[in-house]
């Protein structure tokens, strides 16, 4: 399904990303686990097309698509760390926008919002302006925004951080429900139970190389859970960077 | 092209406009009240001649015919509102701000000038208190004090008691000069002027009685009739049509500001991954932002001017095509000083700040505020290189000066040429993608 080989980004004098490869097949959640500033963000944006890497290539159904080509945009859905909404509109009018921009109009869009919005729960909310919503229920929708124009690989950059256990609980209901209508998943988190509980498979990233590609039941044999395998290969140290 | 993505993105662009209501006020309500105030400064509607009077302060210190003759004179005259005060309250009213100017005829004035119309010596001397700040309306006054003393005073010396002992005073004086050809032929015209003055009196003495005037005397020989050169002769200045036109102006590139503040915002926010994440190019999305901004200004210009239409009657009185494409052209300018104010800008607060300052000049020395011909002449030459100027030019051309469509090209012209210079420059600096 994704196929990306020695992918590198570099911003200045540092390499956010370093020659990264894996793969993802068809139906697979992996998670892409990594301390603050271990590259992650970048390689989610080089992987949706928001960025231009400096070297190295994305494969999407085996076709090898150029950075930042509209092919490769058509095809995957990216939700982004922070809400990417318009607060002032209504859910509804962001959803008319975001399947817009993919070219969804009339009675296709309005079903594709519709389904979207049943799906994270906010179909009855759907013309209160955003602004009035809980970060939970804005962390929702930004999900659905993604989800209109049916993409075949979903990368999600923390869709849980800050908010409160009830709606976290609710996004990771609405990501298994996405994972059982066979979407690939691309996930980032910080939040070690989560992947244990939602991905097929685990990379653990640092310094803009990737420490670990394994199943979560390998990782978990082989440093007792997910947690000592991610503090045995990070190390202890604080890190104290911004996300890239 | 994904038209689809660029309708989206539009009709976003409207929403988030109308939904700000702070933007719809500032850029709809401001605009009109603004414009309504310095129309009505500007004469409004037509000629209101009560509040355009210019307020002076006469003080007769004389108290003669001649004096007497003066005030009435100005108090009868449309252009001025005169009130009679002693010299100290007519300092301190000048001083204070509420009479333009004060003159004072000095004792004696009656007489003297009388007598200087003959012999031109010992003039008295007419005090004008002028407040500096007024030294237009200072100008008028002088102008119209002349024409008055000329008129009053050769009445007073052709008819009344002061000009034959004036007349006598001179008679007497030519006597002790030695005789000449001249001499004679002066006092002969001085007795045939006493002998007038004699019989005129005799005449009056009845007429007097009756009501009748002072008699005969020097006046300007000739009348002025002043016709407004507008779009037809029937058709008065409307002062609201130039004040429109230039608030118009000014509020839709404060709404260009917001568009590319906006713009500005938007790449800071979420948003703007969600944007560069879908399959829409850089010059779709530039094609988007300018559209919609080109449609609200439209919107914001339509309900100015029709404001301006149904309230203060301002009427296209030239060519509607001009009109509405000076208007489209102002408005394509608008979307493009917008993205490029947001590719050039790093903040939203600097870049409103200084975007707000350049526009504000622009529109000054544009003409937006006050009519650029009492510019000097260095300034007028200037605002030409300002597109506010060539676009309050294209509207006061199609709206009172009636106008028609060849006129209103330049400015078409310069605007469009204008827009597509801020459009390339946004394309130089805009980036999409890291």
């Amino acid at each position: 399904m994704l196929e990306v080989e020695q992918l590198s980004k570099r911003y200045g004098d540092r390499l956010a990303v370093n020659a990264i490869s894996f793969t993802i097949a068809a139906g697979e959640t992996v998670g892409l686990l990594g301390p603050n500033g271990a590259g992650k963000t970048t390689a989610i944006a080089l992987i949706s097309g928001i960025a231009r890497a400096d070297s190295g290539h994305v494969s999407l159904g085996g076709v090898r698509v150029r950075q930042g080509a509209n092919e490769l945009k058509r095809r995957v859905g990216l939700v982004p760390q922070d809400p990417a909404l318009y607060d002032e509109l209504s859910a509804w009018a962001n959803l008319q926008l975001f399947g817009g921009l993919y070219g969804l109009r009339a009675d296709a869009l309005r079903a594709r919002a519709e389904d979207a919005l049943a799906l994270v729960g906010l179909a009855g909310r759907r013309h209160e302006r955003v602004k009035t919503f809980s970060g939970g229920m804005k962390r929702r929708l930004n999900i659905a925004g993604a989800l209109l124009h049916d993409p075949d690989l979903m990368l999600l950059d923390e869709p849980t951080v800050g908010v409160d256990p009830q709606s976290r609980n609710a996004i990771f209901e609405n990501l298994e429900a996405l994972k059982r209508r066979g979407k690939t998943l691309l996930y980032t988190t910080h939040y070690m139970e989560e992947a244990e509980r939602l991905c097929d498979r685990v990379l653990i990233l640092d310094r803009g190389q990737i420490l670990a590609n394994d199943s979560v039941a390998n990782l978990v044999r082989q440093y007792r859970n997910l947690e000592g395998a991610f503090m045995q290969l990070t190390g202890r140290a604080l890190r104290d960077g911004a996300d890239t | 092209m994904n038209g689809t993505a660029i309708l989206a993105l539009i009709r976003t662009d409207i929403r988030l406009y109308l939904t700000d209501r702070r933007a719809v006020v500032v850029g709809v309500l401001v605009p009109i009240l603004i414009a309504a105030f310095f129309g009505y400064v500007f004469g409004g509607t037509g000629r209101n001649e009560e509040s355009g009077k210019i307020p002076i302060a006469v003080v007769d210190e004389d108290r003669s015919t001649v004096t007497r003759a003066i005030t009435a004179d100005l108090a009868a005259d449309k252009l001025l509102q005169v009130t009679a005060l002693d010299r100290a309250a007519a300092h301190e009213q000048v001083k204070a701000g509420r009479q333009n100017a004060a003159a004072v005829f000095p004792k004696g004035f009656g007489e003297q000038t009388t007598r200087a119309l003959f012999d031109g010596r010992d003039k008295p001397q007419v005090e004008l208190l002028v407040d500096p700040s007024q030294s237009t309306g200072a100008r008028v006054i002088e102008g119209l004090l002349a024409q008055y003393a000329m008129q009053e005073v050769s009445k007073e010396a052709f008819n009344g008691a002061l000009g034959r002992k004036a007349i006598d005073g001179y008679l007497a004086d030519l006597d002790r000069e030695p005789s000449t050809r001249t001499r004679a032929d002066l006092t002969a015209l001085l007795r045939s002027a006493r002998k007038l003055s004699d019989a005129r009196d005799t005449a009056t003495q009845g007429e007097s009685a009756s009501g009748a005037g002072r008699g005969f005397g020097l006046s300007i020989p000739y009348t002025v009739a002043p016709m407004e050169v507008t779009a037809r002769a029937s058709a008065p200045y409307n002062g609201y049509a130039h004040s429109f036109a230039g608030m118009a102006v000014q509020f839709i590139l404060f709404a260009g500001i917001d568009a590319g503040v906006l713009l500005l915002l938007t790449r800071q926010r979420g948003i703007w991954l969600r944007l560069r994440s879908a399959p829409l190019t850089r010059s779709e999305f530039m094609l988007a932002r300018a559209l919609a901004t080109t449609l609200i200004s439209l919107f914001q210009f339509t309900l100015i001017y029709l404001a301006a239409a149904v309230v203060f009657k301002v009427r296209i009185e030239g060519s509607w095509t001009g009109f509405i494409g000076v208007a489209i052209a102002f408005c394509l300018l608008n979307a493009a000083f917008g993205l490029m104010l947001a590719t050039l800008g790093r903040s939203a607060p600097t870049t409103r700040g200084f975007a707000s300052m350049a526009t504000l000049l622009l529109v000054m020395v544009g003409g937006a505020w006050v009519p650029a011909f009492v510019f000097p002449r260095w300034l007028q030459a200037a605002s030409l290189y300002s597109p506010t100027r060539w676009a309050v030019d294209g509207l006061d051309g199609a709206t009172w000066r009636g106008l028609p469509f060849s006129s209103a090209v330049l400015p078409i012209i310069v605007l469009v040429g204008t827009a597509a210079a801020c459009l390339t420059v946004a394309l130089w600096r805009f980036r999409w993608e890291e």
